[in-house]
């Protein structure tokens, strides 16, 4: 099986994030790059169906130079290779021009099941995978906690506001995997050594069929108007219980018309 | 002023509070058309009728067997027949996923957990959770707008809310991923959590699904919804559909208690704009009481029920 797996590096969300004052687009520079953390459930998930069903796990980022530290760190979980599509021109892509460019990937290189986190850390849209379902014309096997493979036939269960429904669906198929679904591993010292050589395919917009006009800040379908930081919370009160404390809990709720 | 869809969620015709708030932020953008999928209309039209829809179109509940995909191709079928100034969804994680095959489908934009959204259709959102505001709008195409629930203070409006079945011919790609079958774990009586008016959750200090039951009791004395950590719902002690966090839900009530919860970063993504907060914990370094509007040190065990008994008192 012809698995790949999404990963996008996000800002570290323990360190301050921040937009650029230039173009409203994410400060990456002044920020730590690191795997984001929904998707190493992704690469373990990945990588589980491989050890079950055979095959070789890909890993595809779309993203700055530095993304390469992420896509290392995902190959010393194990992944085979890695396909890095970076060019200057997609600086400020959103949502819906991040789905047209990692799909033309994804056609270009081909897959079986192509699997995501449930979400970034940083952009927290939520969308790729159902655009990409919707842009690729596959089954949506998506908010996943659960999987099962069975000859070409994908059986999840799909997480809900409810509980869970149960969904099935054809290879091939876009995955995307909530926390639940597993503990990723920790790359050992043997699989950082490997992960060196391992093959990393850099593409460029002209190298995976993507137009320059459908991606990048310029033709965006959406822009950030103006941003400010939120106006601070003011500081509470933080009483220790003497006894009293529930009952002095209770007066506040009171006194703020909640009981 | 232009027209403005509003998927309306509901259960079996009882329309969901965040379909109301999305009634009632179009009715400032133009005039709402709410989109019905399935069964109970009958009960939920005069719902509809009250808050401000003009129209209702209804389709059939054979869209519900697949995932998300029916839905996108119905809106996208109404936004070319109709040409709406927006569409409007509830930011749930099922319907941002409705809200971005949509929005590939137009071509246009879409914008996902937003707070707010002006006349001129410029979105706020509240980001990196909550240290920042940033506001935007869709560029091209029509706009695609998923509103996070409780962002919106419902107002009743009447309004005809005549009613027009629509049919859409699913394509085959729409049907590739079939519901075999839905499993209910959300229970009882109280408030759904995202809507609710108050949260109170608990976290690993509650120690167990036993004493769930004081987190349930204080929930029930303030008429609130019952949430809980992941460490909480990892651990069995409360089903996950009550997650609160990046990965469960995300909750803006009026009131969020937070018990023997310590304020993880990622617990925070998804309770952070809730406007009063409140912790009971034993840790004083606890993160959760940078967050605190009034924060008590102590025991849950003592704590909780005392308040329980204050506020029964009080009624
Ligand atoms: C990918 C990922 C996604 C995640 N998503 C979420 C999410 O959606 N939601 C979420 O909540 N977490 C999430 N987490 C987990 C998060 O990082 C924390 O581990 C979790 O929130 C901790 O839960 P807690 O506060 O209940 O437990 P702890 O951090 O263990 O805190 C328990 C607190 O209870 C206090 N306590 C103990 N006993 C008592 C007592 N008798 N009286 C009073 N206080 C007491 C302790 O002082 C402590 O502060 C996620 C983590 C990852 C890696
Ligand atoms: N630039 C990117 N490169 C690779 N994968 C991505 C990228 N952006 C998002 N993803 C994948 O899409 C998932 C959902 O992201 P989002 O829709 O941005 O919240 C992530 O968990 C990743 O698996």
């Amino acid at each position: 099986m012809n698995i790949v797996v999404l990963v996008k590096q996000v800002p570290d969300t323990a360190t301050e994030r921040k937009l650029s004052a230039a173009d409203s687009t994410l400060d990456r520079a002044s920020a730590d790059g690191v795997i984001n953390e929904l998707d190493e459930y992704a690469i373990e998930e990945g990588l589980r169906l491989k050890e079950a069903h055979g095959g070789e796990v890909t890993i595809l980022t779309m993203g700055p130079d530095q993304a390469s530290d992420s896509i290392r760190k995902a190959l010393s979980m194990g992944a085979d290779k890695a396909v890095h599509l970076v060019d200057d021109a997609l600086h400020g892509s959103d949502a819906v021009q991040t789905s047209y460019a990692l799909a033309q990937v994804l056609k270009k290189i081909g897959f079986d099941l192509a699997v995501l986190g449930s979400e970034s850390t940083d952009a927290r849209t939520g969308v790729l995978a159902a655009a990409l379902a919707e842009r690729l014309g596959v089954p949506q096997l998506s908010l996943a906690s659960k999987v099962e493979i069975d000859g070409s036939t994908v059986r999840i269960q799909r997480i809900t506001d409810y509980g869970y429904d149960r969904v099935e669906g054809s290879l091939p198929a876009v995955l995307s995997v909530v926390e639940k679904i597993n503990e990723p591993r920790y790359p050992s010292f043997k699989g950082i050594m490997a992960a060196k050589k391992k093959p990393v395919e850099k593409l460029s917009l002209a190298d995976a069929g993507i137009d320059p006009a459908l991606v990048g800040l310029a033709g965006a379908t959406t822009q950030v108007v103006d941003f400010a930081d939120a106006p601070p919370r003011e500081a509470g009160t933080v009483v220790k219980d003497e006894g009293d404390g529930g009952a002095k809990l209770a007066e506040f709720l009171a006194a703020k018309k909640f009981v | 002023m232009g027209e403005i869809l509003v998927l309306v969620d509901h259960i079996d015709g009882e329309v969901k509070k965040a379909g109301l708030e999305l009634l009632t932020l179009a009715r400032s953008l133009g005039e709402p058309s709410a989109v019905w999928i399935g069964e109970g209309l009958d009960a939920g039209r005069p719902v509809l009728a009250e808050h401000g829809a003009a129209k209702v179109y209804a389709a059939d509940a054979a869209l519900n067997e697949y995932v998300t995909a029916p839905r996108a191709e119905l809106l996208a079928r109404l936004v070319a027949d109709k040409a709406p100034a927006a569409v409007l969804v509830s930011a749930t994680p099922e319907n941002k996923e409705v809200a971005g095959r949509l929005a590939v489908r137009l071509g246009s934009g879409v914008l996902t957990d937003v707070v707010a959204v002006d006349a001129d259709l410029v979105a706020e959102h509240s980001i990196f959770g909550g240290a920042m505001r940033s506001r935007s709008k869709v560029a091209s195409g029509t706009p695609v707008i998923a509103v996070r629930p409780n962002s919106v203070a419902v107002q009743p409006s009447p309004a005809a809310a005549e009613v027009e079945q629509v049919a859409v011919e699913l394509s085959e790609a729409a049907k590739g991923a079939r519901v075999l079958e839905r499993v209910v774990q959300e229970k009882g009586e109280r408030p759904e959590l995202t809507e609710a008016g108050i949260v109170v959750s608990g976290g690993r200090g509650v120690g167990n699904a036993e004493n769930f039951a004081v987190i349930e009791r204080l929930a029930d004395s303030l008429g609130a919804a019952v949430g809980a950590s992941r460490a909480a719902t990892d651990a069995g002690w409360y089903p996950h559909a009550f997650q609160v966090g990046q990965t469960g839900k995300t909750v803006a009530p009026q009131l969020y208690v937070a018990v023997g919860i310590s304020g993880a970063i990622q617990h925070r993504a998804g309770m952070q704009t809730s406007k009063t907060i409140v912790a009971v914990n034993k840790d004083a370094e606890a993160p959760i009481f940078d967050l605190v509007d009034y924060g008590v040190v102590g025991d849950l065990f003592q704590v909780v029920p005392q308040l329980t008994e204050e506020i029964e008192k009080r009624k």
